[in-house]
């Protein structure tokens, strides 16, 4: 009974045309694939990306150099020095953040008593030369001015849960 | 002893103490902010509080004393309560800027909030704010974060004498704060920072610059007072953030000087020399250490080639190790000269071939608290040796009495029961009289150079009584010379005589030189050390500046400031042919010398100080020097190979300390007094129409370190250091304050303001060395004004 069995699947094909049945199926159900970069998949506000330092609305930088996301960096990724400014506030004179080390855990971003380090949504960028690894508090400064909008809105979508 | 129970375990422990001081020694911790074992008991923090069987209310530990039977529990349900109520009150105004707060990460608050405290606020009040006012130099203040233990207030009252922070208002409007509105001019003010338990006082050298978490903590030794006071030098990326105390019961307790705690600015600063230098057709250029060291020898070799070995002399600082000190004078003995010494401030050597022992106090550090009475010789403890001064301020609030004979009313911080104050040229006619008295007292003959001391007056009243002070105390007496006897004109005669007294009455003798000057000592830094055919007497220090020799080795020293003569001194580096300064600073000797070692500064190098209790204490270098500067030791020992000197082959600052040790004859005994050294010495000569000097080094201006560290420099300590007269002098003479005079000493003349200082004595000027304006007038032991 089996051999008969096996015989006829042998010539009827019909494993073959199971397969191409699931092939036709998926063949004309919907897609998940997304075109990047011309589409992208949403992202989380709490998606941990390139670093950004942020200023409070007078243009005052609000980080207060107490080095705490230095003390939470585990990869020992920040380095910090400090001084004082000349209106006698505490101000950080170096923030780098060598991106090589840096493990995107998003730890200094929670350590931060002022909200002034954050991660990003930005997941896109190469560097070209040797050195540029290391993002200077110029630079992280610059990025959350010109990343302002979103990094705003994602603190304001997180903040209930903190 | 009483039997109590704390915590259910049962101890066997001493009456009369405190709760906490017992939990303490059981290892059961009790929170406490305004307790501090070193002061006294004020029990105003109220966080000690722990429950007592018994007792209807929980009690503070701190002011509870133990009775047998007592059952105590400290992490109770009603005591856990009482701490956490008392937490949620101190908080109420405490400000949440930890993260911008200098204490935060070593604040006990902080901790104990975190371990006695409730884990909200139900305070959503506004909180109190305090301005901060400015108390100097050394100690930043936020008073907001003030939480009232007043241990500076009771640091200030109990323990440096002044009492200069206080707390004025009452309940929530209390603020600690200076009387009228004054910086603080402690000496150890410093000490305030490390007691505050919160971050109201910090230290503002170190402000903002570290976080207390990052920083490695390494133990060392203070170069600059003859304690040697131990430190924590604490790093931050191969530079010194800050300088702690470390506790060591004998000999800084758990206090710190200012002078100790703040001279790391000048090592940290940017006044630091990177690479070696030489001049070169009187430009200066930055060389490898080959080059460098090649100059130095060939320079070295020509001077000695030209004019003999002896035209070579070397100056030592009393601050650097005894391993530098004992290289350099193994290095210029290795080359022929004598020539050596460390004593740059002094001017009488006649007692120099007496073979004495190192300088030291003559008897244990924390023995110094017990005296019953002390004799000071120009002596300003409390500034020349701030925690020995401590000691003795304990001793004379515990019924020691003291006299002072000194050429400057100094400020002491302590009640003096004879103050025999006089220009420095009475300084040993009244000392005479003390040594005549005790004498005379004992029944021992008077030798005739302390008789021909004495003038047609004979014997003060208040020298007997002195004398009489001196021999109740017996051996719990102390004789002390600070720096004004020790650069006294006429310095081996008051050595002489005090050392007399101190034998006639048992009191111990101490001699308090500044730094590692008893290490120098140990490591022959002298002109006279072991002397024998093959090793005769050099030049001292004075000689050497006064001879002008072709050729100079400068160890750490700066002479136109280091030198008594600072003129004289200034001369003869431009004059000699050959100088070498081996220095941790750019700007040091760059007028004069003709090469420039960078070497490592006290935080940089290992090596070992010598205390004033002869106690070898080592220490291990803290940080990398800066640039291409190496240790002391290091660059001697190369340049003493590449000069072919036998016997440097060391390869560890310990293989130095050793030989140092094998090489120690001892001393045979002190060989004082000799009188036929002191022979001929009359009573006060007065000049007419001249002013007397007195000679007085600030001391935040000892070594070049601390001429650089830039806080301590505007300390009000340090503003004393100007030309100063008393006012009725000054207004004997016709001179206005602050009013530009022409003044010729030994050095020439010059135009200087004179300012008022009720601490200089009738005919006398007051001349301020280590100075610019004491250049010219350094070492004269009369000036003469000219006044229009």
């Amino acid at each position: 009974m089996n051999k008969i069995k096996h015989l006829l699947q042998t010539f009827l094909l019909l494993e073959l045309v199971k397969g191409l049945a699931l092939t036709g199926r998926y063949f004309f159900k919907p897609k998940f694939t997304i075109q990047y970069p011309e589409e992208r998949t949403p992202m989380s506000p709490r998606f941990r990306g390139l670093h950004a330092q942020r200023r409070y609305s007078n243009g005052e930088e609000r980080c207060i150099a107490c080095k705490l996301c230095e003390a939470a960096c585990p990869a020992l990724a920040i380095t910090i020095d400090v001084t004082e400014r000349e209106d006698g506030s505490r101000r950080t004179e170096r923030y780098d953040i060598d991106l090589f080390k840096c493990i995107y855990c998003g730890f200094c971003e929670e350590a931060c008593p002022v909200d002034a380090i954050v991660l990003t949504e930005v997941c896109e960028y190469h560097f070209e030369e040797r050195g540029t690894n290391v993002i200077t508090k110029t630079e992280l400064l610059a990025l959350g001015e010109k990343h302002k909008t979103r990094i705003d809105l994602n603190q304001k979508a997180d903040a209930p849960y903190r | 002893m009483a039997q109590i129970e704390l915590n259910g375990q049962q101890l066997e422990v001493q009456d009369n103490q405190m709760l906490i001081q017992v939990a303490d020694a059981a290892g059961v911790y009790i929170p406490r902010f305004c307790y501090h074992e070193k002061l006294s008991v004020s029990a105003n923090c109220r966080m000690c509080l722990v429950e007592v069987e018994g007792a209807p209310k929980p009690l503070p530990a701190c002011a509870t004393p133990v009775t047998d039977g007592m059952k105590v529990k400290t992490r109770s349900a009603i005591a856990r309560d009482a701490q956490q109520g008392t937490m949620e009150f101190l908080l109420i105004n405490h400000p949440l800027d930890c993260p911008i707060c200098d204490q935060g990460g070593e604040c006990p608050l902080q901790d104990q909030a975190v371990s006695y405290g409730k884990d909200n606020s139900r305070y959503h009040e506004e909180k109190r704010a305090v301005s901060s006012p400015d108390i100097g130099p050394l100690v930043a203040t936020a008073m907001t974060r003030c939480i009232h233990c007043t241990r500076c207030v009771r640091f200030g009252e109990e323990l440096a004498g002044i009492m200069e922070m206080g707390a004025a208002g009452r309940g929530d409007h209390t603020s600690i704060g200076t009387y009228l509105g004054e910086t603080i001019e402690s000496e150890l003010s410093g000490n305030m920072i490390d007691l505050c338990p919160v971050g109201a006082l910090t230290s503002k050298p170190s402000r903002f610059s570290a976080r207390s978490w990052e920083l490695l903590s390494h133990n060392s030794i203070a170069p600059h007072d003859c304690l040697g006071s131990n430190l924590k030098v604490q790093t931050l990326r191969n530079k010194v953030i800050r300088v702690l105390s470390s506790e060591n019961e004998r000999i800084n307790e758990c206090w710190l000087s200012d002078r100790d705690r703040f001279s790391f600015e000048a090592i940290s600063g940017n006044d630091r020399l990177m690479t070696p230098m030489v001049r070169e057709q009187g430009r200066w250029r930055s060389v490898d250490w080959h080059g460098a060291l090649e100059f130095a020898v060939e320079g070295l070799r020509r001077v000695i080639a030209k004019q003999g070995a002896e035209s070579i002399g070397a100056l030592i600082s009393a601050s650097s190790t005894l391993e530098e000190a004992y290289l350099c004078q193994k290095l210029i003995r290795g080359l022929g000269s004598h020539n050596v010494d460390h004593r740059l401030q002094q001017q009488d050597f006649r007692d120099d071939q007496l073979d004495q022992p190192p300088p030291g106090l003559g008897r244990s550090i924390a023995s110094l608290e017990s005296v019953k009475a002390a004799l000071l010789v120009g002596s300003n403890i409390r500034k020349e040796q701030p925690l020995l001064g401590l000691r003795l301020r304990k001793a004379v609030l515990g019924g020691a009495e003291v006299a002072s004979i000194s050429a400057l009313d100094y400020a002491f911080n302590f009640s003096l029961r004879f103050n025999q104050m006089d220009a420095p040229s009475a300084m040993p006619k009244k000392l005479a009289e003390v040594a005549a008295a005790v004498a005379k007292a004992k029944g021992v003959a008077v030798p005739e150079p302390v008789e021909q001391l004495l003038d047609s007056n004979g014997i003060s009243g208040e020298a007997d009584e002195i004398a009489e002070m001196l021999l109740k105390g017996g051996q719990d007496g102390a004789v002390i010379l600070g720096f004004g006897a020790l650069s006294h004109p006429r310095a081996a005669t008051l050595k002489m005589l005090a050392h007399w007294i101190s034998e006639l009455t048992g009191a111990s003798f101490g001699l308090l030189d500044r730094g590692n000057s008893a290490g120098a000592t140990l490591a022959g830094s002298l002109p006279l050390h072991q002397q024998s055919e093959s090793n005769p007497a050099g030049l001292n220090a004075k000689e050497m500046v006064r001879e002008k020799l072709a050729g100079y080795l400068l160890f750490g020293v700066e002479p136109e400031l280091d030198s008594l003569e600072q003129s004289a001194a200034q001369e003869a580096m431009v004059k000699a042919d050959f100088v070498i300064s081996i220095n941790p600073y750019s700007s040091a000797g760059r007028e004069y010398a003709d090469v420039i070692l960078p070497s490592a500064a006290f935080t940089e190098t290992s090596g070992t100080h010598l205390n004033c209790e002869h106690q070898l204490q080592s220490f291990e270098g803290a940080v990398e020097p800066p640039g291409d500067a190496r240790p002391g030791w290091k660059i001697l020992r190369v340049m003493a190979n590449m000069l072919d000197i036998d016997g440097f082959d060391f390869i560890s600052s310990e293989e130095v300390l050793e030989e140092v040790k094998a090489g120690d004859r001892g001393t045979t005994g002190a060989q004082l007094p000799d009188w036929e050294l002191i022979a001929g010495d009359k009573p006060r000569v007065i000049q007419d129409q001249r002013l007397e000097s007195v000679n007085e080094i600030s001391p935040y201006r000892l070594d070049s370190t601390l001429r650089r560290a830039e806080s301590l420099q505007i300390t009000r300590d340090n503003q004393l250091s100007k030309v100063s007269m008393s006012s009725p002098e000054m207004e004997r003479l016709g001179i206005e304050e602050n009013r530009a005079v022409v003044i010729s000493g030994i050095g020439g003349r010059v135009s200087l303001p004179i300012i008022s200082d009720q601490r200089v004595p009738a005919g006398c000027i007051h001349i301020p060395l280590a100075t610019e304006e004491g250049q010219v007038l350094g070492g004269s032991s009369f000036v003469t004004l000219e006044i229009d």
